[in-house]
This record gives C-alpha cells, sequence and structure tokens, in this order.
C-alpha cells in the first residue's frame, strides 16, 4: 500500500490516471451523492437532452443514502451502499465526464471497461462504517429529487474522506489481487 | 419450530418443562387466570430496540472484531477491522447509526402458550413499535413498494417471525437487516444424493458470488432440512445466537467449525479488500427433511450485526 494521495474534485484526467489499485486516498471538496433511483433519473434526463442536476464534468459520485441527521449534525450515518445496482447506468455517466464512483462491492466488467475507456476510477470506502464516515462530511444539501427522500441527489463538502482505489483506469482490480494474496484454496 | 439452536434455548427449554409440570399440578385450579400482557408493553419494547439495535454494536460483534484484528495477516484488513471497531465507539457516543442502511425491521416473538396479550392487535403493535423506534432515533427507512419503490414512510411493515412456546412470557428479537447482505442470501433445494458435499459446496458458492458484496466479515446463517420455507426462516433465526455460543447439536457444532474454515480460504477478507477473516462465525441449524429433498439455506449477515433483546 502506498503514502495517502490528496484528491480534490472536480478531477481531471492526470488525477486518475495516476491512480493504482490498492491506493489509498483523501477526498476533500465537494462530491455528490446518487443511489439506483437517482441514477435511473440522471439518465433518463441526459437521453431526453436535458441537464443533469449536477456537473457531471470531473464529477466524484458517493452511492449513498444517509439516515436522518440527528438534531445538530448536517447528515446521519453514510457508509457506501453496494455499488452493483449503478452499473447499468454508470458507463453513461462517464462518458458525459464522471471521475470517480464511490461505493463498495464488485462491478460489472462494462463498468470496468468504461473506467479505461473514459478515465474513471471506482473507489471504496468500508461498507458499514456509517458512523465514522459521517465524520468526513462537513456540509450536505439535497439539490434534486427531494422526494426519493434517502435516495435523493445531496453535495456534500467532505474533508479527508479515507478511500480504497478498487479499479484503476489500467485494469487493476483490488478485490481481486487482495483476494488472490490471501486465498488458500 | 427450532428450539435446540443454542444452549441458552435447551436450558430455557428444560426449565419450561419443569415449570409446565410443575404448572400442570395447579392448572385445574388456574384455568381461568392467564398472565396477561399488554401489547402496548410489545410496542414500547421493539420501540427502544429497534433504536438500541441500530446504534450499538452488540458486545459479541465487538469481541469478535477484536479477536479477528489481532489473527488477521493482511495489514488493510487489520486496518478495515481498526476502523469498524472505531465506527462502533462513534456510534455509541453520537447516537449515530453504525450503518446508515438500518434495516428492514425483523422481529422475532416467542409467544409463551400460557401469556394472554391484551389491549389490541399485537402485529399492528409491533409496527407501531417499530414507527416510532424509527423515528424517534433518526434511522433511516428503508421499506419501499417493490415496483414503484415508493418509500412506505416508517419502515413498517415489519417482518414478524412467531412462535409459540411454553411457559407464560412473551420474549422477543429485533433484528434489523441490511439489503446489502440479505442479497447475497440464498435457498438451494438440492438433490439428497449429493450430501454434505453438496451442502458445503452451497455455502462455498454463495459466499464466493457474494465476494466484497455484503460487507464482510460476514457471518453465516445456514439452515439444512426441513422444507423451503422453514429452511429460510430457520437461517435467519440462527442470527439471535450469541458469537461465541456453542451449537447443543454436536453434529452441527462441527459443521459449524468446517463452514468457518473453509469459507475463510476464500481470502475476501475484511471489506472484501483481500484476508483471512471472511467469516466470523457460521451458525448451523439440522433439522429433518422429506425423503426426496435436501433444502439448505443461507442467510448471509453483513458485520452490522445488529440483534437486540427483551423478555416481557
Ligand atoms: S450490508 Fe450491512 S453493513 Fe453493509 S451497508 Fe448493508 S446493512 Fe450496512
Amino acid at each position: 500500500m502506498s503514502e495517502l494521495i490528496k484528491l480534490n474534485p472536480p478531477l481531471v484526467d492526470q488525477d486518475v490516471t495516476a491512480l493504482t489499485a490498492g491506493d489509498k486516498v483523501l477526498v476533500s471538496g465537494t462530491i455528490y451523492t446518487g443511489r439506483d433511483a437517482a441514477h435511473k433519473r440522471i439518465v433518463e434526463t441526459l437521453a431526453a437532452g436535458g441537464e443533469p442536476p449536477f456537473p457531471l464534468q470531473g464529477a466524484v459520485i458517493f452511492y449513498v443514502g444517509p439516515s436522518p441527521p440527528p438534531p445538530g449534525r448536517v447528515i446521519g450515518a453514510a457508509g457506501p451502499t453496494t455499488s452493483y445496482r449503478m452499473d447499468a447506468y454508470a458507463p453513461t455517466l462517464m462518458a458525459e465526464g464522471l471521475k470517480a464512483m464511490i461505493g463498495k462491492g464488485k462491478r460489472n466488467p462494462e463498468v470496468k471497461q468504461a473506467m479505461a475507456d473514459y478515465k474513471a476510477v471506482y473507489l471504496a470506502a468500508i461498507g458499514g462504517a456509517g458512523a465514522l464516515m459521517a465524520r468526513c462530511i462537513k456540509q450536505a444539501e439535497v439539490i434534486a429529487y427531494p422526494e426519493l427522500g434517502p435516495e435523493a441527489v445531496r453535495r456534500l463538502v467532505v474533508e479527508d474522506m479515507p478511500l480504497f482505489v478498487v479499479n484503476d483506469v489500467h485494469g487493476g482490480d483490488l478485490y481481486e489481487q487482495g483476494r488472490q494474496a490471501y486465498a488458500r484454496t | 419450530m427450532d428450539t435446540n439452536c443454542s444452549s441458552i434455548e435447551v436450558l430455557r427449554a428444560q426449565s419450561a418443562r419443569i415449570q409446565r409440570a410443575q404448572s400442570a399440578k395447579k392448572w385445574e385450579l388456574e384455568l381461568a387466570s392467564p398472565r396477561t400482557v399488554e401489547v402496548s408493553a410489545v410496542a414500547d419494547a421493539v420501540a427502544r430496540l429497534c433504536g438500541e439495535a441500530d446504534l450499538y454494536l452488540p458486545e459479541d460483534v465487538r469481541q469478535a472484531f477484536t479477536r479477528a484484528q489481532a489473527e488477521e495477516p493482511s495489514l488493510v484488513g487489520q486496518e478495515v477491522l481498526g476502523r469498524l471497531l472505531e465506527n462502533a465507539d462513534i456510534a455509541a457516543e453520537e447516537k449515530m447509526p453504525i450503518c446508515q442502511d438500518c434495516g428492514l425491521a425483523v422481529i422475532f416473538m416467542d409467544i409463551g402458550q400460557d401469556a394472554h396479550l391484551v389491549g389490541g392487535d399485537l402485529i399492528e403493535a409491533v409496527n407501531d413499535g417499530v414507527r416510532r423506534g424509527y423515528e424517534e432515533n433518526y434511522l433511516r427507512k428503508s421499506a419501499c413498494h417493490p415496483f414503484t419503490r415508493t418509500n412506505t414512510g416508517d419502515n413498517t411493515p415489519a417482518v414478524v417471525h412467531t412462535q409459540i412456546v411454553p411457559g407464560d412470557k412473551v420474549h422477543l428479537w429485533v433484528v434489523p437487516k441490511g439489503g446489502g447482505s440479505e442479497n447475497m442470501s440464498k435457498v438451494f433445494l438440492l438433490t439428497p444424493a449429493v450430501g454434505l458435499a453438496g451442502v458445503k459446496k452451497a455455502v462455498m458458492d454463495t459466499v464466493e458470488a457474494a465476494g466484497p458484496n455484503p460487507c464482510p466479515p460476514i457471518i453465516l446463517g445456514v439452515a439444512i432440512g426441513g422444507t423451503f420455507d422453514h429452511a429460510a426462516v430457520r437461517a435467519k433465526r440462527t442470527l439471535l445466537r450469541e458469537l461465541d455460543s456453542v451449537n447443543p447439536d454436536p453434529e452441527a457444532a462441527e459443521l459449524e467449525q468446517v463452514l468457518l474454515e473453509d469459507v475463510n480460504t476464500l481470502g475476501i477478507g475484511p471489506a472484501g479488500l483481500g484476508g483471512a477473516t471472511t467469516c466470523l462465525k457460521v451458525f448451523v441449524d439440522i433439522k429433518p427433511c422429506h425423503i426426496a429433498s435436501l433444502p439448505v439455506a443461507v442467510n448471509v449477515q453483513c458485520h452490522a450485526a445488529r440483534h437486540k433483546e427483551a423478555v416481557l
């Protein structure tokens, strides 16, 4: 494992091409949230020639449906949701300039190919560590689809959010590499 | 249904039998006076347990993290386990859910046959408890219509499993169940010819296919035998056990050990980033089945293994 690499969105190609599966990164700045329902709407909006709810160029999206904020807090627990449910939509967003996705769990071959083609990376947060992740989130604001409740699109301002690079643009895959290193079968 | 899945349950069953024998003598005298339990007390307990379950990681799970951290060869794996312990501390300190997926509310209720539930509809009382527990503790409501995906808004209806047991108490467990791990669970209706080897393969295939998705380190509830429906419910019910409990059925206890060792050779590791701690514990429940069948249910539980109980 390497030193911590700092990432400040919006990201450019060089930010992501420099990353290798297994790197640890700290993300600070503005990122956006979205789960399946929001992705479906964004992709439908793009197909109809509309504007997405946030600029996709250089964007970082976090697959999360936070719990409600307790009094005095900007957000509740906010760990990643399982990413494969967004696989059907992710290539379209990458084609529009999305540079990083934050989630947990495996991606399908089409998404990995799109990461290589459009220069984007997949970052994993520790699934189920929602209270810990909430500490990195300094601001949160619903910017689209409020009727989706926890699934609404939020703009988050984060500070030093710790993540692992799982899929890089070069075909590296930390889930596979990590497993191979410790498998005893 | 399942009365021998832990030594505590065996003891409870024994004492219930003794109680039953004693109370049988008094039976004629007390025929008209069962113990009454107000359903509002059930609602209050459910509301409290929903909060406790989602905010406070159970002690047995915390201890399992600590043990696993000491034995995990992967540095990243150690780091992940450390972060999970830190997460549990932060959650308790800040009264923040351990995980943002506060689960569908799964409730098990063992109702003593000598208890009389009064004051309203029992299931409605459970739902009322869930409603209050999720609202008052700022828990995420994750129940929605299967097609329109419209959120029901209050995390009801709860999934309620009841069974009638000896005695006059109501024992309830609140087990919030996250979607990420539930989605990786499976039921197999195997051909009897595949035998024990086929059962092991079914478990290994389930964990292998799940990989990093269900937030490892996981816990597995494996029920073998019974019918399609019975296996699935028993698999979930095994998750009520404490992680360090010993299975009173020696055949199941041995299989638990074998499956745990096998699954931990897969290398998936904490958070799926590689390591020896893929699974913290396998619970096994074995029951007879039809001569034509070999049902196996594998319920995958994530490390946010929330379970809280109360006796009324
Ligand atoms: S699988 Fe469990 S720990 Fe992971 S996000 Fe879902 S509820 Fe939380």
